[in-house]
């Protein structure tokens, strides 16, 4: 397409927008402004808006359902106040949309506030209230030292988040059936909560034992501490956690404890301004761990479930573009600097668990299962002296110094440098990108490693690309056949910095084609935040042999709970007939200590009751571990999870435009790839047309990322701007 | 005579280049393998012990039997040696007979599960795991009886026997192994959790060898046997000196449950060449209790192995290639050695106290890398019996206590030693067991003094809430864990059981069946870890925050010159008491004790822990030896 081609189609979609913006002002001036401050704005005619905030960039997406439409806008992250890259975004997005920031009703947002919060140990300094003869409980933890024999020679526990010091113990007692064995002292209770509440801490945690089975006790003392000191929030471990284990309950109430005055703050600011920009009856919706939106005023309460809200941004975005594309099962493979996310999805639904884990910290929050390496383009290869083996990670370069070859002082050699060693990275084309790049001090690097284990440059710097590729199979596994699936059955969709020039080996190794390669690394995370449906859950421990319970006492149950997850929704504005609703049983083999979660549709519930949960329960444990037993069933938990009914949104350019993509060449460079030199083209993204075929070896470049098609695969754009990459010839390539 | 194995395939393997690269890929492919079993097994298993706190270890070797990826060293080759039988695709064996597998497992509740691995009619590799079983029948409830005499006593002993045959398991002999259990249940999960991780390296293992071709696997896996080889090889010449220079340690362990004690354990260790050579003569004769350790001597080559290269490689796949360069003899006879049928249930003290006992022979030569003595246990306590409906209970649980000083830093609080080992919820216990536990908490001092503190140890309050029985098996009542380069040594373990009506009863480190009431609590203290390096010399303001944290007393603080009075530091009553205490004191040594001989201790162990002194071991006519 040529530039006119372009203006004109930019000229049209204005106008569209511009047409479309009358129309909603006319329908909107029909409604008094009482009630539109009242009902938040309807979710299904106005423009939602997706934002990512990146360490370099600020990603936004806009989608205007009604008119079946998107934009996309890059501008700088502004990391002191990521409020003004947001505002900065909006701005610009409007402009281009030809829209008015007030059209927009809705603003999600995936965010990495809460994780940096841990990862920089710049949290809140907490207090917490445990049972009589527990507040070591943070301390012991599990008594788990990690490594193997010998492993606690060199291990040094991190101190817990809420110091010892500011722990204070209850003279209270439940029983595991909730039954109060020991009332709450409250005057002794009171004596020690003043101290601590003008101690200094910022925030506090009530986790007392067996709370999970009855929080009488919590809650009094939430309310206790609320009279004495109304400002310091208070977190309870059975509202954030209703679960068995008294240390991960603690641990992840306090987790809470500590990322909330950051989160609450990041948040309300936010809010604030967009309300500002954009009118009071704008909603704002943060992405949790699990892929779920969660209200502005619930990413307040409960942040420990935005732990993972970064990446789970990524897997949502990565599951909405493949969605389109037709791809339902996939690997997705996001490689930045210093890690590497990997995550499955199924059939449309990426695969969550109970668990988040961020640096030290797990906490027991419902996430997306996201498997994380220590293996980015940033990640130091050596050779021991001891050994002679080649060692690629876990530590990184990071930023500074970074890969030696971005010339900030790094000497050391990384994946990065192997890249430019290998041509994958070109040193001689750039597109925008900020990153300048020194094709001689990347060889200079990679020869150190090249020199100790007797290997040319060349040679060495494949070894390091196979390697780190290596550990990447290795999550890829963990998330996969462990899992029980073959990855033979899914696509690789790669992004993230370094994603689309591993992606292509990847694939390589563990047979999943297509590679999908989605157009702006970037804008993929955005789309997973304006694409996400709003999600709730609620939960309960509920520790039963199934021998011992009725399919109607279970069904009162799941329904209670449904109703309490629905609530949010219905706050949040979506109606109940626009809500789905899925009940999830824990269950296991009576004396086991896992446990499987089994979907069921309350429907399906009704017809097969318990019966049908545990014949499901049985064909997976089966299909996961290669046996059933003939043991007795134990259920562990019961959840429903409501959400609201998925938007479909296409806009494909299914206007063919060719396999030649001439066009879009750059120069010719060449590449190495098994202990040869090979001519290759590289390409100019943005150029690239729906049903271009690019043969591989190539090189694909845009502006924030660099694709690698190797020889012998082919790559082919699709309607959506994605390449999809096979192995030449591939059976399911022509379809 | 050795096993006959049976091929369909009599192509012969090619030792073949593989390129450094390609030997690093094979080596990550096979750690990824490992983990997964690993992941598998915790998953599937019932019993707390495997499942919760991980007592299982699993290995992949080669096709020789040398292990090339696991924990606890290569068995297979000696069971290949002495297995009088063939060995073919689809066989599974199953021991837990430490006899007959020279020690490859110490005790019956391990059952070891083996599996050859065949590709194209040939063997390629092997893969196996064993885990501890609740109960394998005998005697007591979790079949660990302190006063076991003979091995008989202590449960089912089941040979090396095919319990996969041709890919088919043999039901009956799996329904005789369920049959003397108290946990059949527990033990079937258990063991097909291990069946499940075993298949699941054989996939693995065929997987690489389609990925890489079968001689370019087995030759990787010999290379990576010749590079432990060439590592341990240079760490044995940087370590330990030649020749005269011989490091001598001694430990003990403080008695058999029977009323003799404590059992040393004495080795030298010095160098011929290449060779490293540990000598534990000198040790003391086997028990007539259950406490002896048959020590695999490969197995004992394995952890000095694993524990220094972890210095130098953290990311090598430990392996058997360097098993030349090491000498380990024991003489027969002694309680390292025991003769048949000399019961073995209860060697976890000596499994753990060998950690202390390399520790402290390794460190001479490098005080600075010296960790003072830690956590070298774990201690068991078991409640079992009838419950008010009538339904058997039965809790086999592991504890866990301090972390010695270290170079790196202090010893953490109430954590284990052993890896992978993590402690069972109470409230999970609460809610499966009729138990609350009142208290769970570290013990304040416990930990010994020094620049870096010695964790402490924990104390768990159990109130049992059914009438039944405890057996408990601990150690470290009489002797201490050490401290080290002036770090001085942590408190010893302890038990009290406070009867309902208030009454209390010291109970002994070893005993079996103590009958329990409703309303009795049991207090079961572990013992801190050593402290490292001058306590005088540790940061005052760190000594008042162990104050503010309860780590440490007001009193414990005086053990740093640390006068700390209502929380807060007076400094000067701090500098001259430790001023005083550096005028007071003798030169220290590199090890302190807390004894000056056994003699000595045991003269004050009535007055001390409320028991009497336990009686010297002697050699005996019957186990062959004067």
């Amino acid at each position: 397409m040529s530039e006119t081609d372009d203006l004109i189609k930019q000229y049209e979609e204005r106008l569209a927008a511009f047409e479309d913006r009358l129309r909603r002002i006319e329908t909107a001036n029909s409604t008094s402004d009482m009630e539109r401050k009242l009902a938040p704005k309807s979710a299904e005619n106005g423009l939602r808006l997706g934002v990512d905030v990146g360490g370099t960039f600020t990603d936004l997406l806009l989608l205007d359902e009604q008119n079946q439409r998107f934009f996309t806008a890059k501008v700088p992250s502004t990391p002191d106040d990521s409020s003004i890259g947001v505002l900065n975004g909006i701005e610009k997005i409007c402009q281009n949309a030809g829209v008015n920031p007030s059209d927009i009703t809705e603003v999600m947002h995936g965010t990495t506030v809460a994780t940096n919060t841990v990862l920089t140990s710049s949290g809140a300094l907490v207090g917490l209230v445990t049972t009589q003869g527990y507040k070591d409980v943070l301390q012991i933890a599990r008594s788990y030292v990690p490594g193997g024999l010998g492993g606690w020679v060199i291990w040094n526990k991190s101190l817990p988040l809420a110091p010892l010091e500011f722990t204070i113990e209850a003279n209270e007692r439940m029983e595991a059936q909730g039954k109060v064995l020991i009332p709450l002292d409250e005057h002794s209770l009171r004596i020690k909560l003043e101290r601590l509440l003008t101690s200094g801490i910022e925030a506090l945690t009530v986790a007392l034992f067996n709370a999970y089975a009855n929080d009488a006790h919590e809650r009094r003392i939430a309310e206790i501490s609320q009279e004495i000191a109304p400002d310091i929030p208070v977190s309870t471990s059975a509202t954030v956690m209703p679960e068995m284990y008294e240390y991960e309950r603690t641990e992840t109430t306090v987790v809470n404890s500590y990322v909330r005055p950051v989160v609450t703050k990041y948040v309300r600011n936010l809010r604030n301004e967009l309300k500002r920009r954009m009118g009071a009856g704008i909603t704002l919706q943060i992405l949790r761990s699990d892929g779920g939106l969660s209200s502005a005023q619930g990413a307040m309460d409960k942040p420990v479930n935005l732990l993972m809200s970064g990446p789970a941004g990524g897997v949502s975005g990565a599951l909405w573009i493949a969605k389109q594309a037709k791809f339902n099962n996939l690997l997705t493979f996001d490689m930045g600097g210093t890690s590497t996310d990997v995550a499955l999805v199924q059939n449309g639904v990426a695969r969550t668990r109970r668990e988040t884990r961020v640096g030290d910290v797990t906490v027991r929050a419902p996430s997306i299962d996201v498997r994380t390496v220590g293996a980015g383009g940033g990640s130091i290869a050596y050779v021991p002296e001891l050994t002679k083996a080649l060692r690629v990670g876990p530590q990184s370069a990071g930023a500074v110094p970074g890969p030696a070859t971005y010339m900030k002082g790094g000497e050391q050699p990384t994946v990065t440098d192997a890249n430019v060693v290998l041509g994958y990275l070109p040193s001689d084309a750039r597109l925008g990108g900020d990153m300048l790049i020194s094709h001689d001090l990347a060889v200079k690097a990679v020869r150190s490693v090249a020199d100790a284990l007797g290997l040319s440059v060349e040679a060495a710097a494949e070894g390091i690309i196979r390697i780190v590729n290596e550990n990447m199979v290795g999550a890829l596994r963990l998330v996969s056949v462990e899992q029980g699936y073959d990855p033979r059955d899914f696509a690789l969709i790669g992004f993230g910095g370094a994603g689309p020039l591993h992606a292509n080996a990847l694939a390589r190794l563990v047979n999943s084609w297509p590679v999908i390669i989605p157009p702006g690394p970037g804008v993929l995370c955005a789309y997973g935040d304006a694409t996400t449906q709003l999600r709730n859950e609620a939960s309960q421990t509920f520790v039963t042999r199934v021998a011992d319970i009725q399919n109607n006492e279970i069904s009162r149950m799941l329904k209670e709970l449904e109703n309490i997850a629905a609530q949010a929704l219905i706050d949040e504005g979506v109606p109940t007939h626009q809500q789905e609703i899925l009940y999830q049983v824990d269950i296991r083999y009576h004396g086991q200590g896992m446990k499987l979660t089994i979907d069921v549709k309350p429907e399906q519930f009704a017809q097969t009751g318990v019966v049908g949960i545990t014949q499901c329960f049985d064909r997976e444990h089966e299909q996961l571990f290669t046996f059933a037993l003939d043991a007795e069933h134990e259920i562990v938990g019961l959840r429903a999870v409501v959400q609201s009914r998925e938007k479909n949104f296409v806009n494909p350019n299914t206007q063919n435009d060719g396999s030649h993509a001439s066009a879009a060449r750059m120069h010719k460079t060449r590449i190495f790839e098994e202990g040869h030199w090979y001519d290759a083209w590289i390409y100019d993204r943005t150029k690239l047309q729906s049903g271009n075929q690019l043969m591989g070896p190539a090189v694909v470049m845009e502006m924030d990322s660099t694709c690698i098609i190797l020889s012998d695969h082919i790559g082919i754009v699709d309607h959506f701007g994605n390449i999809l990459i096979w192995p030449e010839g591939h059976e399911k390539a022509k379809e | 005579m050795p096993a006959h194995i049976i091929e369909t395939n009599n192509a012969t393997f090619n030792r073949v280049d593989v390129d450094p690269i390609t030997l690093d890929i094979v080596e990550n492919a096979l750690r990824n393998a490992r983990n997964e079993m690993d992941a598998v097994l915790f998953r599937t298993a019932m019993s707390p012990g495997i499942r919760e706190q991980h007592d299982a270890f699993p290995l992949i070797a080669n096709e020789e039997g040398k292990m090339v990826v696991g924990q606890f060293g290569s068995f297979l080759y000696g069971f290949m040696q002495g297995y009088d039988g063939t060995i073919e695709d689809g066989d599974i064996f199953v021991t837990n007979d430490p006899y007959s597998c020279n020690g490859a497992v110490s005790h019956l509740n391990d059952w070891l599960m083996m599996m050859p691995i065949f590709h194209d009619g040939k063997l390629v590799s092997w893969a196996a795991m064993f885990g501890h079983m609740t109960d394998v029948g005998g005697k007591v409830p979790g079949s660990l009886p302190t006063d076991a005499k003979m091995i008989y006593e202590e449960g089912m002993i089941i040979p090396p026997t095919k319990i996969y045959r041709g890919g088919q398991l043999q039901d009956e002999l799996l329904n005789i192994m369920l049959h003397n259990t108290r946990m059949p249940e527990w033990n079937k999960s258990d063991f097909f959790a291990i069946i499940a991780a075993l298949r699941l390296a054989e996939r693995r293992v065929r997987e690489n060898i389609i990925r890489f071709g079968k001689d370019t696997y087995i030759s990787a896996m010999q290379n990576m046997l010749d590079r432990n080889k060439a590592a341990m090889g240079a760490i044995i010449q940087m370590i330990i000196p030649e020749g005269d220079h011989k490091a001598y340690f001694e430990d003990w362990i403080d008695d058999d449950g029977m009323g003799n004690g404590p059992y040393k354990i004495a080795c030298t260790l010095y160098r011929e060449g290449n060779v490293a050579r540990f000598d534990f003569s000198g040790s003391d004769p086997q028990s007539d209790s259950s406490i002896n350790f048959l020590l695999n001597e490969e197995m004992f080559k394995m952890f000095f192995g694993a524990f220094t290269i972890n210095l130098f490689d953290p990311q090598i796949l430990f392996n058997d290639g360097f098993y030349d360069l090491v000498d380990v003899y024991i003489p027969e006879g002694c309680i390292l050695k025991p003769k048949k049928p000399a019961a073995l249930s209860c060697r976890t003290h000596l499994l753990g106290r060998i950690f202390d006992l390399m520790g402290g022979l390794l460190g001479q030569g490098a005080p600075d890398a010296l960790n003072a003595a830690g956590f070298s246990d774990s201690p068991h306590f078991m409640y079992s019996g009838f419950d008010k409906s009538g339904e058997w209970y039965q809790l086999f649980q592991i504890g866990f206590g301090g972390i010695p000083g270290r170079p790196a830093g202090d010893g953490p609080d109430g954590h284990s030693l052993w890896p992978a080992f993590t402690n069972v919820p109470n409230e999970f216990l609460e809610a499966y067991f009729p138990l609350r536990i009142r208290k769970y908490a570290t013990i304040p001092d416990s930990g010994g003094a020094g620049l870096h503190r010695g964790g402490n140890g924990i104390t768990i309050a159990y109130e049992l809430l059914e009438a039944g029985e405890v057996s408990i098996h601990d150690d470290r009542w009489l002797t201490y864990p050490w401290g080290v380069n002036g770090g001085e040594p942590g408190m010893r373990s302890n038990k009290t059981l406070v009867r309902s009506d208030g009454s209390k009863e010291k109970i002994a480190s070893k005993c079996d069946r103590i009958a329990v009431q409703p309303g009795d609590i049991l207090y079961f203290n572990t013992w801190g870890g050593g402290g490292w390096g001058d306590p005088l010399k540790r940061d005052v303001e760190l000594v008042r925050k162990d104050v503010a944290r309860g780590l440490v007393t007001e009193e414990g603080a005086k053990r740093y010159g640390v006068v700390v009075m209502r929380g807060t530091v007076d400094h000067t009553a701090t500098q001259k008491l430790r001023q005083t205490m550096t005028a007071e004191r003798q030169q220290t040594p590199l090890f302190d004790r807390g004894f000056v001989s056994i003699d000595e201790l045991k003269q004050r162990c009535l007055r001390e822990t409320g028991f009497q002194p336990p009686t010297a071991p002697v050699f005996r006519a019957q186990c062959g030896l004067t």
